[in-house]
């Protein structure tokens, strides 16, 4: 009886729901956010080392693109280092050996992670929760070894001297400033990449299977689909920041592949906070910050770090950004 | 008269490492009728759902709905035939608003939503309809509420919403009440009347004057195994009943 004016009250109401949304369907405070972090890009190298830089931006990139699975798909891989190590490698050897152009190495590198996630994943993804995890390890590991194994990835030493090359074969990416802003591009277009597919159908989809899995194939959702679309995704993001990565610092080596490189990830995302747009950027800013500038303690480095993220995780589970979030009261 | 039964089970039984939760258990469930699961705790009847759902594989026998055998197919493509079920434990998305919640289910009818290069503002166009569901359920002033923040009344009431968002031929509810006051049990047992003018419910409850109240089909299960069938007054006359409610206890 009461339908028709409770129908005429969502009419009116249904407009109001919708959040406040400005550019690219971003609400302002993340508009803001991104063009804050633009704005800082584009000043850094003109402050700061931008090596440094290209670095923090590269790990914030493997964070978000990790974050991407663990976040927002429910799915810790501890395998992750296989991506981003198998890109850094294949970008390294086509630029190298090849003599490829760099946007044509690290496009190449981006694809072999991409196949790697879509074979890693499809068999991964049948098992749940630590068994996932181990499963993505073991994985991970199968890549060191073959790492250390194969002739062209050069061992212990590595792939060396990789050149930069000319962008498109015009652009001299030699000088640190000109890659430089071939690498805030690329962290950009991924940053935008990653907001976009949260804030997508398929992201909708994906949070509610981290939610709730036998819900959502309640509702008819064949999950295994999504979990397997969203590791390739992530695998394939995470290739790109090892592809540039390599280019950056002309070497692949074998601590891109080694599961260190895996933790290393998980704990940047953690500390930034897990399931947040920043959280991630924020966290590999600061351990990229950590290690250059404690690298004078030599091995305390490990430890120094290792205590900070026991502090930091018992102190703040949500991560920096997801406190500062909650301060905030807006989901950042 | 194969045409009126939505949903037939035959011979269904399931073993957890030699334990049988579900023995050779016979059902039927006539199209537009609410019928009701009912046993002491432990019966078998969250396993029975699981099995009719093919959220587990039976150890045996066969399923059948709207007349075609269903025994092999997998949970998902279950709810694409019409067939929803709802947990025990309430199945909300708790990071998503109650708004969100509904609109997953709403989504569906765009088939698979894997473009993830689209903004998720497409999805507004289900932004009235999912209003219009949670309104149904009492739950139109939460709409932008997080899911995991509701009171537990309320998540059940907005589980049932997001069901019914998939206009599903046929609800299977595993205790819709459990836990709620007096007031909520009201509302939703006149929801649960409401849905079923158009569909088949198949519901297990252990608030017996609800079941007598909705239920016109009644089966009882008791460790695994039909007890006794048929119409309330039938029902709860049965002395194998009473022994097994005043036996075992239920709640
Ligand atoms: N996955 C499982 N593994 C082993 N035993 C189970 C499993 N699920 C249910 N059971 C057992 O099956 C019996 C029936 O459980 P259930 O179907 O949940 O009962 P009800 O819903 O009627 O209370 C119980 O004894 C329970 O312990
Ligand atoms: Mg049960």
């Amino acid at each position: 009886m009461a339908a028709e004016t409770q129908n005429a009250r969502t009419q009116v109401a249904a407009p109001a729901l919708t959040p406040p949304a400005s550019m690219m369907g971003m609400p302002r405070h993340h508009l803001l956010i991104f063009l804050g972090l633009l704005a800082l890009g584009l000043i850094g190298p003109f402050v700061l080392y931008p090596v440094f830089l290209m670095k923090v931006m590269c790990f914030a990139l493997f964070a978000c693109a990790f974050n991407l699975l663990l976040g927002y798909g429910g799915l810790l891989s501890f395998g992750h280092a296989a991506y981003f190590g198998s890109a850094s490698y294949v970008s390294a050897y086509a630029a190298k050996a090849w003599g490829l152009t760099p946007e044509l190495a690290i496009l190449l590198g981006t694809a072999t992670a991409a196949v790697l996630g879509l074979v890693f994943g499809a068999l991964a993804i049948r098992r749940q929760g630590i068994y996932f995890a181990m499963v993505t390890l073991a994985f991970a590991q199968m890549v060191y070894f073959f790492s250390v194994q194969a002739p062209f990835t050069g061992g212990e030493d590595g792939i060396q001297s990789v050149p930069r090359g000319h962008l498109f074969g015009l652009i001299d990416l030699g000088p640190d400033r000109s890659l430089y802003f071939l690498v805030l591009a690329v962290t950009f277009f991924g940053l935008l990449l990653i907001y976009r597919i949260i804030h997508s159908p398929f992201g909708q989809v994906l949070k509610a299977i981290r939610d709730n899995e036998p819900r959502s194939i309640s509702l008819g959702y064949r999950t295994n689909q999504y979990k397997l679309a969203v590791f390739v995704l992530s695998a394939t993001l995470a290739g790109l920041a090892g592809a540039t990565k390599a280019l950056v610092f002309q070497l692949a080596s074998l601590t891109d592949v080694y599961w260190t490189m895996s933790g290393e990830v998980v704990l940047m995302t953690l500390l930034g906070g897990m399931g947040t747009v920043f959280g991630p950027i924020v966290g590999a800013a600061v351990v990229v910050t950590m290690q250059n500038y404690l690298a004078t303690f030599g091995a305390w480095v490990t430890i120094i770090q290792g205590v900070i993220f026991v502090v930091s995780v018992l102190l703040f589970r949500e991560g920096i950004i997801g406190v500062l979030g909650r301060w905030l009261k807006k989901p950042l | 008269m194969i045409n009126d039964v939505i949903l037939a089970a035959k011979g269904l039984t399931k073993q957890f490492k030699g334990f049988v939760a579900v023995n050779d258990v016979d059902l039927q469930v006539d199209r537009g009728s609410i019928h009701a699961l009912i046993g002491p705790n432990g019966a078998g009847k969250t396993t029975c759902f699981n099995l009719l759902t093919k959220f587990l594989q039976p150890t045996r026998g066969t399923i059948t709905y709207n007349g075609r055998d269903i025994t092999r197919m997998q949970p998902a493509d279950i709810a694409r035939l019409g067939m929803v079920r709802s947990f025990q434990i309430s199945a909300v998305f708790p990071h998503l608003t109650a708004l969100e919640n509904v609109r997953i289910a709403l989504q569906r009818q765009r088939g698979d939503s894997f473009d993830f290069w689209r903004s998720e503002r497409v999805l507004s166009g289900f932004d009235g309809r999912a209003l219009a569901l949670l309104d149904e359920v009492g739950l139109a002033n939460f709409a932008v509420a997080p899911a995991g923040a509701l009171p537990y009344g309320r998540k059940r009431a907005l589980e049932i919403a997001t069901t019914l968002a998939l206009d599903p031929e046929m609800l299977l509810l595993d205790e819709p009440m459990a836990g709620m006051g007096h007031e909520d049990v009201d509302r939703i047992a006149g929801v649960i009347q409401r849905i079923a003018q158009k569909r088949t419910v198949l519901m297990v409850e252990h608030n017996l004057s609800v079941v007598a109240r909705l239920a016109s089909r009644i089966t009882v299960l008791a460790r695994g195994k039909v007890l006794a069938e048929g119409d309330y007054a039938t029902v709860s006359k049965n002395p194998d009943v009473i022994d097994a409610y005043i036996g075992a206890g239920h709640g």
